[in-house]
């Protein structure tokens, strides 16, 4: 889940193995998000990647996959209910997300910041007290649903946000679990 | 006098405008509530504070409900191509919209046939479209955080989520990253970086950098950034020069921060309270 950000692919992704890729171009994040969970979960190697300039609208999220798959890619997708907006054959670098995680000790709290969001959780409580950061819409209303819950419990960015932020915000998540929650 | 753009997270929020009002820790526009948690109600709950402070009526906003799917944010745009050309406001700050790039134009287009040039200040999801149309110089003032900034400074990225790994590790050199913001064009007239240290700059560099008072435990609180952007906002529309308007925000956010005596766990309610008792300190230093 997500393991493009720690850079721990296990298998080569389609440019590394020097095949043509393409990217699959959705109407938002958590569609995106939707996408990369059932062609990893189906064994597909591909990678979320930030899209080219000529289509960029603001606020974007792909997905790179082998363009030779693309008929099979796009039934698993379509099995789903996910239907991509345009295929796009890629023909220069694409962007790649942030890859760095800063993490704050207060004590008490812990503070994990990954690219623009911060999430701070309570270790005595397990509750999350704080989000900070981001500009998408959809940070103030996940700070509404998730601050205040125990970590264990509280929805994760990933099933009710909607933005590269919401995107982020789910990478600071999954760290804090990891270093708050027994695996 | 000052109008606000920005979104409220409720799906059942519609498209409204009208005089804001504080009751307690509820926004009212409209006959219409939001409470003031984070984002652009805590935003305008901090410019109505400062504007109560310093006698000026209360801020006029455009609001629209959106969770991060853009349709709040796209009526917005689209109500304020249509009106803005017949409104005259001071100060026009944009907060939590969808970044969309070619709205962001259009509205562009539209504050063009205002009846004056007013001040523009872009924080939040606008300051990131802003930076991506390459309109950044348009604007007055960006409030950054040192992350946003790094994007700023990031000629390629078109979003903070894909700021390149060697300009994030400069973050810590914040004067550095606002020198690269403005060799590449993507910064405002003048800048207010919040964090550890607030700085205000311009395309000459540094103008002031604010350090006092410290409180640490401010930085994890959701919407300290809001509340920043409100009280420059507000002062700005009272009439202060927007340099000194930034340095004395950066300063009464600060104090106000501190007055709250905050934890990791504060939330930015328990400042925004605390404003109208920051501000007259920074007013009476002035």
């Amino acid at each position: 889940m997500l393991k493009f950000f720690k850079k721990k692919a296990e298998v080569p992704a389609a440019t590394e193995q020097g095949v043509e890729t393409g990217i699959l171009v959705f109407e938002n994040t958590s569609e995106v998000i939707r996408a990369e969970n059932t062609l990893k979960a189906a064994g597909w190697s591909i990678r979320v990647k930030g899209p080219p300039p000529e289509i960029r609208t603001g606020c974007d999220l792909v997905i790179e996959f082998p363009l030779i798959e693309e008929l099979a890619v796009l039934r698993a997708l379509e099995n789903v209910g996910l239907h991509p907006l345009q295929t796009v054959p890629v023909t220069g670098p694409l962007l790649q997300p942030v890859d760095l995680f800063q993490v704050k000790d207060f004590g008490r709290f812990l503070m994990v910041r990954a690219a623009n969001m911060k999430l701070t959780v309570d270790r005595q409580t397990g509750r999350i007290v704080n989000i900070s950061g981001g500009g998408c819409p959809d940070i103030p209303y996940l700070a509404q649903e998730m601050v205040g819950r125990p970590l264990a419990d509280a929805p994760e960015p990933r099933q009710i946000g909607h933005t590269l932020c919401g995107y982020a915000l789910q990478l600071a998540y999954e760290e804090v679990r990891r270093r708050c929650l027994p695996s | 006098m000052l109008a606000i753009v920005g979104t409220v997270p409720d799906l059942r929020f519609p498209l409204v405008e009208g005089q804001a009002k504080l009751r307690g820790n509820v926004i009212q526009v409209d006959g219409h509530s939001a409470p003031v948690n984070r984002g652009t109600p805590a935003l305008i709950a901090a410019a109505v504070k400062t504007l109560e402070v310093i006698d000026r009526p209360a801020p006029y906003v455009y609001l629209a409900g959106d969770i991060g799917l853009g349709e709040g944010s796209r009526g917005l745009y689209d109500h304020l191509v249509r009106h803005l050309p017949q409104t005259d406001w001071g100060v026009l700050t944009f907060h939590y919209l969808q970044p969309d790039v070619d709205w962001h134009n259009r509205v562009l287009l539209a504050i063009g046939e205002m009846q004056r040039r007013c001040l523009l200040i872009a924080d939040a999801g606008y300051m990131y479209a802003a930076k991506m149309s390459g309109m950044a110089e348009a604007y007055d003032l960006f409030t950054p955080d040192a992350g946003e900034l790094a994007f700023l400074a990031d000629d390629q990225a078109p979003h903070p989520f894909y700021t390149r790994g060697f300009i994030l590790h400069e973050e810590q050199k914040v004067p550095d990253l606002i020198a690269r913001a403005y060799r590449y064009k993507n910064a405002a007239r003048l800048l207010l970086v919040k964090g550890k240290v607030d700085y205000v700059a311009g395309a000459q560099g540094v103008l002031a950098a604010i350090d006092q008072p410290a409180e640490e435990a401010l930085e994890p609180i959701g919407g300290t950034g809001d509340t920043l952007t409100g009280i420059v906002s507000a002062l700005a529309a009272g009439g202060m020069e927007l340099k000194w308007a930034a340095t004395s925000a950066a300063r009464a956010n600060r104090i106000a921060g501190c007055l709250a005596t905050p934890t990791p766990m504060t939330q930015v309610s328990d400042i925004i309270a605390c404003i109208p008792r920051a501000l007259a300190q920074v007013l009476e230093m002035a």
